[in-house]
């Protein structure tokens, strides 16, 4: 014990004697939580619109106004021919190409029946679907409005309809910033936490003061407790500071209790800090232990459903996710800020965890060789 | 007969790089008194820091078996290590902390303080308390070794084992270096010290020369210098190199190799005189040449051992 705690108190001297350990720990997470959440936005904004039209009628007039009133496409060509517009769709200077075909407002008031091309730039995936869902539900409306003026419709629907009324819960306003800040505090705790403790290790390994700690009598789980406990004293520092934030700028104030975030952290960071450790027990440079986590946390952040909800994905995506401990602390930190869960609505995440943490830190300790 | 602080048997240790194997130790028989200096002496690449780390406990050796005071070093290596005192060759100090943040999580590592032992450093850490607030990585050669010194003897080891302490550090530096050994082996301590410098070894009490994982031999200096068979002579000329062409031609000569201004020639006849000598260089074309006959150093000791090897 007594060893456990001069290793941590030699850490910590030399955490704070490097000045800019104190401020990556302090700005880092301060920077990334304030701009990210800003820009990692799940809304398709700015649509490029190009109409193509063999018409020029009122009824086109009327229906692009109606479209780009909607805020979210722009009108941004208007073209007489498919090929100029095709030739914008290859310079990426359009997403959504509209062609009305000529005699659209003949049609339309001869036929009652009228049909409009419409061409999606799919080469990115999300935003195609999301403008082209858009683009429908708007000429949707409008066609109900054309219908609306025509026809007097009856008191009564001669056929019944189902009207849906929906409500969005734990977060009404849909506001995408308190689904993301929880999710992006997790990863910024798991990369001071993980990547830190782990760099550390190596170094002494580098630079060869290990050798003066393999010939002394500490025990080799003295040596890994002394180096995990004051990377998960900075680690619940930065989830304090991330809080914080997290109510000054976002006004996310935790529907639960932040003391369970604290009881989950806790457990997180044993198991992430120790995953860390055992990188760093395999590998001989900082180097190598840089990729090794870069590549270990983006597999772990993809699949952890900060961007790409768990349950879409294929069934052994979901199985990989049973291992990864950002996917739960993502989960519980969203459960607990958004949902006000409770104790046992975690417990089978932190069960998780401590078991993670259990394994880790025995592979740990029993990697580390005090000799060869 | 003196005590036994270190005793090994037939230690061999090898290494696999790239499916070539390199025997770093063969076969190393050695004992150890205590309260004396033992120097391992050889080049580099000779097994010294595989040997020293073998009796550190810092590696397992292939076979063979090691003892250091009364403990083995495969299996009651927990015990040894709070009887051993190590100093490894690269400076592996916290460059970060300061001369007295390390001293005291040394000393604290090995459940010990600073004041229990100062004693045992004071005269060497005078020299660098003025520095004590700085950090380590910004002392000099020397005074980096001084405090790693002090950091290997906080904890009052029995045996010190020092791993080519000298090695980048200035002449001056080396000298006090080494009566700070020789005022700790006074004290007690048995010292086991690996170097590559020839000049150092006759400051032991006794030296093992080692070549290519092998001991030549195990003898105090002095020893060592008398086994020396034949005669030395230091020569000097304008034309070194037309002066050591024609010796290596020569028949009688048994070695010669240059030493710093002049060149050492190994003759294995007793009776040989400085004019037959002469007279040969004469015969070649060499005049003018400074000749004379001179007492072997370890390192003339140390090059004939390795001829006949």
């Amino acid at each position: 014990m007594r060893n456990i705690l001069t290793i941590i108190r030699k850490e910590f001297s030399q955490f704070f004697r490097d000045k800019t350990n104190i401020r990556m720990l302090l700005v880092m997470p301060a920077i990334q939580l304030i701009i990210l959440p800003l820009v990692a936005d799940y809304e398709v904004k700015n649509i490029k619109l190009c109409v193509v039209d063999h018409d020029h009628s009122h009824y086109v007039n009327e229906m692009i106004q109606k479209i780009t009133s909607s805020g979210y496409i722009n009108l941004c060509a208007y073209e007489n021919s498919m090929d100029k517009a095709m030739h914008l769709f290859e310079q990426d200077e359009a997403d959504v190409i509209l062609e009305i075909m000529p005699d659209f407002e003949k049609n339309l008031i001869r036929d009652n029946e009228v049909t409009i091309g419409v061409s999606i730039n799919a080469v990115n995936g999300p935003r195609a679907s999301i403008g082209g869902q858009y683009l429908q539900s708007i000429l949707g409306e409008f066609n109900r409005e054309i219908r609306l003026k025509w026809i007097q419709f009856p008191k009564f629907n001669p056929v019944p309809i189902i009207k849906t009324e929906h409500s969005y819960w734990f977060n009404p306003s849909m506001n995408y910033k308190h689904f993301m800040v929880p999710g992006i505090l997790v990863i910024l705790l798991t990369m001071v936490g993980a990547n830190m403790s782990a760099l550390n290790f190596v170094k002494e390994k580098e630079i060869g003061t290990i050798e003066q700690i393999n010939v002394s009598p500490i025990k080799k789980y003295e040596f890994i407790l002394g180096k995990l406990i004051p990377f998960w004293i900075l680690g619940q520092v930065v989830l304090t500071i991330g809080l914080i934030i997290a109510f000054l700028f976002y006004g996310i104030i935790p529907k639960g209790s932040i003391a369970l975030i604290y009881v989950f952290s806790s457990f997180y960071l044993l198991a992430v800090l120790s995953f860390g450790l055992l990188i760093s027990t395999y590998v001989k440079t900082q180097q190598q232990t840089m990729l090794i986590s870069f590549f270990f946390m983006m597999i772990f952040i993809l699949l952890s459903g900060l961007y790409t909800s768990i349950d879409s994905m294929p069934k052994w995506g979901q199985v990989v996710t049973w291992f990864n401990p950002i996917a739960y602390f993502v989960k519980v930190n969203r459960m607990v800020i958004m949902k006000g869960s409770g104790f046992s609505d975690i417990l089978p995440s932190i069960l998780s965890m401590i078991a993670m943490a259990t394994v880790l830190i025995s592979w740990a300790v029993f990697n580390y060789k005090k000799r060869a | 007969m003196a005590t036994i602080s270190i005793q090994c048997q037939h230690i061999k240790k090898s290494y696999t790089l790239k499916k070539n194997k390199i025997i770093a130790l063969d076969d190393i028989n050695l004992e150890v008194y205590k309260s004396e200096i033992f120097g391992l002496i050889g080049p580099d690449g000779a097994g010294k820091t595989s040997l020293i780390r073998i009796l550190a406990s810092l590696i397992l050796p292939d076979s063979g078996s090691a003892k250091v005071e009364e403990c083995d070093v495969i299996h009651d290596f927990e015990k040894l290590r709070t009887k051993i005192g190590y100093m490894p060759g690269r400076f592996s100090l916290y460059q970060d902390l300061t001369v007295q943040e390390n001293l005291e999580f040394f000393a604290s590592v090995f459940n010990t303080t600073v004041q229990d032992n100062y004693h045992l450093i004071n005269d060497i850490y005078k020299q660098i308390e003025v520095f004590k607030f700085r950090t380590a990585g910004a002392l000099s050669g020397g005074m980096k070794q001084k405090l790693a010194l002090c950091c290997a003897l906080i904890h009052s080891p029995s045996i010190l084992f020092l791993d080519e302490p000298t090695t980048g550090v200035d002449a001056v530096s080396r000298i006090e270096f080494w009566e700070m050994l020789t005022e700790l082996k006074r004290k007690g301590m048995t010292i086991f010290v690996s170097t590559p410098y020839m000049d150092e070894a006759s400051l032991c009490d006794r030296i093992a020369l080692m070549q290519s994982g092998k001991i030549l031999s195990v003898s105090s200096p002095s020893q060592v210098k008398q086994q020396y068979s034949g005669t030395l002579w230091s020569l000097q000329s304008i034309h070194m190199y037309h002066l050591m062409q024609a010796l290596k031609k020569w028949s009688r000569v048994d070695s010669a190799f240059s030493f710093g201004e002049s060149i050492h020639v190994g003759i294995s006849e007793q009776n040989i005189s400085e004019i037959e000598i002469k007279n040969y260089l004469l015969q070649n074309g060499i005049s003018e040449i400074n000749i004379q006959r001179i007492e072997p150093t370890v390192e003339d000791c140390f090059m004939q051992l390795m001829d006949k090897n």
